[in-house]
């Protein structure tokens, strides 16, 4: 991943697409004057996005279309533990046994460190409390729950996504 | 089905606000705060359905927007200050 | 036939997002100290917004209300975890420790007060 790297026409053209569509269903009026607002605000948007570098990350459109799968994956996964924490919880003796993991990921770029800090994060159960150089601090609810996430499951799939 | 789970949203809301009020560091009460900002938003949204409004969608979003925002501001003013104290104790 | 099963479909969804969010309040209430209520507020954060907005989005069947749920609930997955991680490092970074395991509030000691 280079900071200095050439904004993509592509990714551009896509947020611009992305943003008009939004502003259409949002607004549902087509007058003159408000079509000329969405225009300036979309531009404005996209303008403020290149120069904040939204655009340099290389590895941004590579894994678009590969999301969904992952996204399915990761939605049975939800489910699962949900249940796990919902029985902890409710259990009259909370059967909790806090733990602290390491986790080294797998991922090289910045986009699938932060796709695994934030999937981590977005099961209940885990919550990554750190990340710095590709290394992960997490918090798990329970032991078995650590023993899983050191198995890497997640880790291998979030580094499978942005693989060319 | 839209009343029980709005009394449901409304129940965790309170329940929040009893951990908002509870404590006992900040940084429980921003999570709870945070909780609380969430369940508006599905609130709104349910409510929309409730009421059979969809206006009341444009609101629910327009609230996540603002309690993401808002949230990470209070976060930023919370480290500023607790790194400034750790800068106060080295000295 | 399909709009009865549709619907039966959405209100198990629904019942079962009332029923998680219910649950993680009780969990944030229950559970002993900071780090192990963040578990309990992301079940109310992840499951629960899957399961409701899932619920309402069979409800309206394929129109404009449903393209806004779906817009609202991928923008709160999105974010939740940012704001979670965001607020779970700034109380690393005080100082709390997260190894205090199942003691009551003994990372109470670091937090910014």
């Amino acid at each position: 991943m280079s900071q200095h790297g050439e904004a993509q026409l592509p990714a551009v053209l896509l947020l611009l697409l992305v943003l008009a569509v939004s502003w259409v269903l949002w607004s549902g009026l087509y007058k003159p004057l408000l079509l000329g607002l969405g225009v300036f605000s979309c531009l404005l948007s996209v303008y403020m996005a290149l120069r904040m570098g939204f655009f340099r990350n290389q590895a941004m459109m590579s894994l678009l279309p590969r999301l969904p799968g992952y996204w399915w994956w990761l939605l049975r996964e939800i489910a699962r533990s949900s249940v796990e924490v919902a029985r902890i919880i409710l259990k009259p003796s909370m059967p909790i046994s806090p733990t602290l993991v390491e986790l080294a990921s797998q991922a090289d770029s910045e986009a699938g460190q932060v796709i695994l800090g934030n999937s981590i994060t977005l099961s209940p159960g885990t919550v990554t409390l750190d990340l710095h150089e590709g290394k992960l601090l997490v918090h798990c609810l329970t032991r078995d729950t650590a023993r899983e996430l050191q198995a890497g499951e997640v880790s291998r799939r979030a580094a499978a996504l942005e693989r060319n | 089905m839209y009343i029980l789970v709005s009394i449901a949203i409304l129940v965790t809301m309170v329940l929040a606000l009893v951990r908002a009020l509870l404590g006992p560091t900040v940084y429980d009460r921003v999570l709870a705060v945070n909780v609380f900002g969430t369940k508006t938003v599905l609130l709104l949204s349910v409510i929309a359905f409730l009421y059979g409004r969809p206006d009341f969608l444009d609101l629910a979003l327009a609230y996540a927007l603002i309690n993401v925002v808002g949230i990470l501001a209070v976060l930023e003013f919370f480290q500023d200050r607790s790194r400034k104290q750790q800068g106060a104790d080295n000295d | 036939m399909i709009d009865v099963v549709l619907d039966v479909i959405s209100w198990v969804l629904l019942a079962l997002g009332g029923a998680c969010v219910l649950i993680g309040g009780i969990g944030g209430l229950r559970l002993p100290n900071f780090y192990t209520r963040i578990h309990a507020a992301s079940l109310t954060d992840t499951m629960a917004t899957l399961l409701i907005f899932t619920g309402m989005m069979l409800q309206s069947g394929f129109s404009l209300p449903t393209m806004k749920l779906f817009a609202i609930m991928l923008f709160l997955l999105l974010t939740g975890p940012t704001a979670t991680y965001a607020l779970a490092n700034a109380a690393l970074l005080s100082g709390m420790k997260p190894d205090s395991g199942v003691e009551r509030d003994r990372g109470a000691s670091g937090g910014v007060q």
